[in-house]
């Protein structure tokens, strides 16, 4: 017990001083990303009750980010003249995901695999080339002016001081996002360990036996769906209040594979993988970005463009963790058991051996 | 309805069940009364439609004539989920247990289908969502303690001997609270200790209060333990009685005994 609780005390250390470290050593950009990391955290937690849980294919998912992200610019920017605080527009966007998330579900509740995942893929792509061609969201042209978040007299756009120090709004909202991971978190562990939580793993191990067993896999999959599109609701809200400014072009296909592929290679199922992997891939090709200067310096040309060779760098990073760990890094242990379920019982075999 | 009546209440009636795949019938015309509390055999020969008519009564497949009430209430379009709930469990003749989950966790979803515990009381960790949880664990041990494998509570499904594995799916249709549990095969595979274990963990059940629809290719274990016995041949029923009628039956001696009792 004592032990647990000096390493929350450890971990809460960590995660406060991170962006002053961070802001000292690699500069304030990278406080910036940070935020993003953990916007990105969110979405990826998000998704992985759909994938990681129930184990549906969603190939759709920022669609849900999108729909939060609209939400919040709509109805808190000159856009329209309304300007609604965020403790009304966080929940409303949370819901008004998740009724997408049970309106994308509901028909494709037959399907599995790879035709789950088409559907979903297109259900994504509508969404998007819905926004870009509505006057209402005002087109490919996107919101803009869009409200920062402010809550009570906080606003969380302005810098603030505190103790002599002048923390600027990135601070701020990274503070913001921490808690609200923090819930994320809470609420993923929580239903992962719960009646509702077996009958997902259930489904995902053998839909049959789950639906005989008397699981109403309709409903739980439709559960799953909502949840998980809450989760990119709230992500949505939080994006469009701190980017303040969004267009169609951010919630692209690309969005959702790359949420796809932070929950795949962290491992799915698991909340510190998934959380380790979105931290991950979303600070990777940051850090890929020297290689330009690299290059400068030691051919006195740069051969390669950097944004190309990042992500060139980024697939590479990604098909080699797949090969060598297929579970993700940082796999639970049930997963762990499903990826090697063929191996299993040789190497268990091997053992019993003289 | 008359079924309340009669001297004998029957807890399954099936009527002329069909089940056509393609040019096959699988099933044809197939009835069934299985009295209350009661052990009911069904055997026959290899691609008879046993398990095809397990099926058809557990809603995996959906009859393509026929009817089935289970204590009057008609189930013959409904859904698996809906039949589980209704009191028909069942298990697999090739074991489908949730195989990376461990066996009390596996007996934890049979559990299901009778708690309520939904997600807003599970985020919120409610008193009441954690007693339930509390009694799931404590029935799911006690269930598998009754078929005797309660010290493999948190072992992976998957890795039991395959023995345990086929009492572990006991288990866990008995955490459905069933009226009627439908086996599979149960013996399958396994050596005669074992198959003794198994034939008194099933009187115990019966002895419990739950009916038994039993699948077995081992006939003695049928011939001992079922009150009535039902025999299948190419999606026919060709013979039912109690074991010693049917056994003298010249038309399943033919078909199915003649070979084994020999
Ligand atoms: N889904 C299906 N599609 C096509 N044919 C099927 C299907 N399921 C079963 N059959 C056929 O129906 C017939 C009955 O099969 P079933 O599995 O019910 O036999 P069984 O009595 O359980 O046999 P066994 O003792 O070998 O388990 C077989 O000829 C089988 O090939
Ligand atoms: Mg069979």
């Amino acid at each position: 017990m004592n032990k647990r609780i000096y390493i929350g005390l450890l971990c809460l250390t960590v995660v406060i001083a991170l962006p002053f470290g961070t802001d000292a050593f690699l500069g304030r950009s990278w406080v910036r990303l940070l935020d993003f990391a953990l916007l990105y955290t969110m979405l990826a937690l998000g998704l992985n009750i759909v994938v990681g849980y129930a184990g549906l294919l969603d190939l759709g998912y920022v669609a849900f980010y999108a729909v939060g992200a609209y939400l919040y610019a709509m109805l808190a920017s000159p856009h329209i003249g309304m300007h609604w605080p965020l403790w009304a527009l966080l929940p409303m966007g949370a819901l008004l995901a998740a009724s997408f998330g049970a309106v994308l579900g509901a028909p494709t509740l037959g399907l599995r695999g790879d035709y789950l995942a088409i559907v979903t893929m297109g259900f994504g792509e509508i969404i998007r080339i819905f926004l870009r061609n509505l006057n209402i969201t005002n087109g490919p042209a996107g919101i803009d002016l869009i409200d920062p978040i402010q809550i009570g007299n906080f606003s969380f756009g302005s810098s603030h001081s505190l103790l002599g120090w002048d923390l600027p709004s990135i601070y701020n909202y990274y503070f913001l996002f921490i808690v609200l991971t923090a819930f994320i978190v809470l609420v993923s562990y929580r239903l992962s360990d719960s009646r509702i939580g077996r009958a997902w793993a259930a489904i995902r191990e053998d839909e049959i036996a789950a639906k005989s067993m008397g699981l109403n896999t309709r409903y739980l999959k439709l559960m799953a769906f909502a949840m998980g599109a809450a989760f990119g609701g709230i992500s949505g809200v939080l994006f469009a209040g701190f980017q303040g400014f969004i267009s169609p072009e951010s919630f692209t296909m690309g969005e959702s594979v790359m949420i796809l592929c932070m929950v795949v290679l962290g491992g799915m199922g698991h909340l510190s993988g998934v959380i380790m992997g979105a931290i991950l891939l979303a600070i990777l090709p940051e850090a890929f970005r020297p290689l330009s200067q690299f290059q400068q310096i030691t051919f006195g040309h740069v051969w390669l463009d950097p944004a190309n060779l990042r992500m060139l760098m980024f697939a590479l990073a990604l098909i080699v963790v797949m090969i060598l760990r297929p579970e993700g890094l940082w796999p639970s242990p049930v997963r762990r058991r499903e990826l090697h379920q063929n191996d299993a019982m040789p190497a268990s075999v091997q053992k019993e051996g003289p | 309805m008359n079924a309340l009546h009669s001297p004998t209440h029957h807890l399954l009636v099936a009527k002329g069940i069909g089940k056509h795949f393609g040019g096959l019938s699988a099933l044809d015309q197939v009835s069934l009364n299985i009295p209350s509390h009661s052990i009911y055999g069904l055997i026959g020969p290899n691609g008879a439609g046993k398990t095809t008519l397990f099926n058809v009564l557990t809603g995996i497949y959906r009859a393509d004539e026929g009817e089935i009430h289970l204590n009057g209430v008609s189930l013959t379009h409904s859904s698996p989920n809906e039949i589980c709930k209704q009191g028909i469990a069942r298990t697999f003749q090739n074991i489908r247990l949730f195989g990376n989950m461990t066996a009390i966790e596996n007996v934890m979803v049979g559990r299901h289908v009778r708690t309520h515990s939904g997600m807003l009381s599970a985020i919120l960790r409610l008193p009441s969502q954690r007693r339930e949880e509390q009694e799931m664990m404590a029935h799911a041990q006690g269930l598998l303690d009754f078929v005797g494998i309660g010290h493999h509570a948190n072992q992976i499904a998957r890795q039991l001997p395959y023995g345990d594995q086929r009492r572990l799916e006991i288990a866990r249709a008995l955490a459905t609270q069933p009226k009627l549990l439908a086996l599979d095969e149960p013996a399958a595979g396994m050596n005669d200790t074992e198959t003794a274990t198994l034939g008194r963990l099933l009187q115990k059940i019966k002895a419990s209060g739950v009916t038994l629809l039993l699948i077995e290719h081992d006939v003695k274990l049928v011939m001992g333990l079922c009150d009535r016995v039902a025999v299948l041949e190419y999606g026919r029923l060709i013979a039912e009685g109690e074991p010693i009628s049917v056994k003298n039956n010249p038309r399943v001696i033919a078909a199915y005994l003649g070979t084994e009792a020999a």
